[in-house]
């Protein structure tokens, strides 16, 4: 336990210690949450779907911690590179407790995160339906760091260096971005994208989030968890199976 | 204490590692000497469950590192050959984490850690961001670090690189004293043929992979008729220079995985 906690505390440190990175961090969501979300907004009005920037709002904070909880886990190509790994791979722990500890810290760094995109959307003029049920919110938004850092270490532990984060970057993580409902309505489309919208995780997360946030969404929230709760553990396995067969 | 046994490592076509035999007894000081990219980080990556040997058998404290890995991880603690601190946080909290991963108990923790900060000179330091060490700190550390607990077989890849002789005297001073003092089993790889001489009980030397002899330093220099153990090293080994082999065997590895389908 104490090995899990001392990982899971490092992360933390890390996080807290790069403060120029938490800045940029919040400028990509804040972008598309001020551009699109007054850009869009009237267009939106017009075809009769309400608030632009209240849609999207669920939709920015998933993709902060989308975008935190992946790349955190890809943090052990870092690790890898300036040896950090070695020094927890050769110490008396379990991997799996190893594993497990990086998790829950990458998805703990993806949920303040996400915090914080939430503190900015209130800002901008988010108005939760329903201020009593942003705990599930924050629920939802773990589950979803959770899914995701798992998604990141299964994938840190099966690459050598850093060459293929391009391509995790352009051909899954903005993939996952861009076809999870974050910034249009997953209902009335197209046949193929509303089956690949479907398989991807991320849909549920942001689903979940704006049913309890906004009180109304496309899918049923017990679905939305039910999926995240599988498809994370399903990774977390994944993750834990490629992290324990890591060779130096 | 250890006992390996034919072992061999092949990447690829590569043959980093082969067919090596030697044993190391209790307490005792064994130095394993080699040019670059003769095999000397491939065998204690093996050693050290690392990596998984190809072919042949390595015996820990009586225990196979592929079939008891957390065992053998539980007797042996090991300094590497490159860095391997988290450069984000401090001296301190390195040394916090290494105790915590070992199992070391709270109070010892920290009063070893103040001990062997103070050894290495870096305890005035101890609260900087590792990052902003300078290179012989950052190695400093990682020694300190290995010492933290209190292992049965002590793996030191290189020590000394890039340490001033002063930082090198403590260093095998206190090498000497886990080994005397707490019967420490030390296995150590190392450039310097006078640190080998002056450290090291018995001595192994590996070229291409194999083992080409193995004795007391006495032995050796008797063996190939020389003065000192750098002319017994060279004698054995050639005077052609090597390319530095540990960075392209690693390519090789990376290639090798690339390609093999390592991948998945």
């Amino acid at each position: 336990m104490s090995a899990i906690y001392i990982l899971w505390l490092r992360e933390l440190k890390r996080y807290v210690r790069s403060r120029t990175q938490i800045l940029a961090s919040l400028g990509q969501p804040m972008l598309y949450l001020l551009v699109l979300g007054f850009g869009l907004g009237p267009v939106f009005q017009r075809a009769g779907n309400g608030s632009y920037l209240q849609f999207v709002g669920p939709g920015v904070i998933g993709m902060s911690v989308l975008f935190s909880s992946i790349f955190s886990g890809l943090g052990l190509l870092w690790d890898r590179q300036f040896g950090f790994l070695k020094e927890t791979l050769v110490a008396p722990v379990s991997r799996l407790q190893i594993m497990i500890g990086r998790t829950l810290g990458g998805a703990t760094v993806a949920v303040i995160q996400g915090l914080l995109v939430t503190a900015i959307c209130l800002i901008a003029g988010l108005r939760p339906a329903n201020p009593a049920l942003i705990p599930v919110a924050f629920g939802f938004m773990v589950a979803i760091a959770i899914v995701f850092a798992a998604l990141g270490v299964a994938i840190g532990s099966s690459l050598q260096d850093m060459q293929g984060f391009q391509l995790i970057m352009n051909f899954l993580v903005l993939p996952i971005y861009f076809l999870s409902g974050a910034l249009f309505p997953l209902l009335g489309l197209p046949k193929l994208l509303a089956v690949i919208t479907r398989l991807d995780p991320l849909s549920y997360g942001i689903d979940g989030m704006r049913s309890v946030l906004l009180g109304h969404s496309a899918f049923s929230p017990l679905l939305d968890i039910s999926v995240l709760a599988v498809v994370g553990c399903v990774l977390l396995v994944i993750g834990a199976y490629r992290f324990s067969k890591i060779e130096i | 204490m250890i006992r390996v046994c034919n072992l061999a490592k092949t990447f690829g076509s590569f043959t980093a590692v082969d067919d090596v035999s030697f044993e190391v007894a209790e307490g005792e000081i064994f130095a394993f000497l080699g040019p670059n990219g003769a095999g000397k980080t491939t065998t204690i990556k093996m050693l050290t469950t690392l990596l998984k040997p190809t072919a042949g058998s390595i015996e820990l404290d009586g225990l196979d590192p592929q079939t008891h890995q957390n065992a053998v991880r539980q007797r042996f603690g090991i300094v590497f050959q490159d860095p391997s601190l988290d450069g984000d946080l401090s001296a301190w909290e390195n040394m916090e984490i290494h105790g915590v991963l070992y199992h070391v108990p709270h109070k010892m923790r920290r009063q070893r850690s103040e001990e062997l900060l103070k050894l290495f000179e870096l305890w005035d330091r101890r609260d900087d961001q590792v990052k902003k060490f300078s290179g012989g700190m950052k190695r400093r550390l990682e020694i300190a670090r290995g010492f933290l607990h209190t292992p049965k077989i002590l793996f030191l890849d290189e020590p000394t690189l890039g340490l001033d002789p002063q930082s090198r005297n403590q260093l095998w001073t206190h090498v000497k004293r886990v080994n005397e003092t707490e019967r420490v089993t030390v296995f150590l790889t190392t450039h310097y043929m006078d640190e080998a001489d002056r450290v090291a009980h018995r001595i192994g030397v590996i070229d291409h992979g194999k083992l080409v002899a193995q004795g007391t330093p006495k032995a050796i220099k008797e063996q190939t008729g020389t003065e000192t153990l750098e002319d017994a090293f060279l004698k054995l080994t050639g005077s052609t220079i090597r390319d530095e082999s540990a960075n392209s065997a690693d390519q090789m590895r990376q290639f090798a995985k690339m390609w093999s389908g390592g991948k998945r």
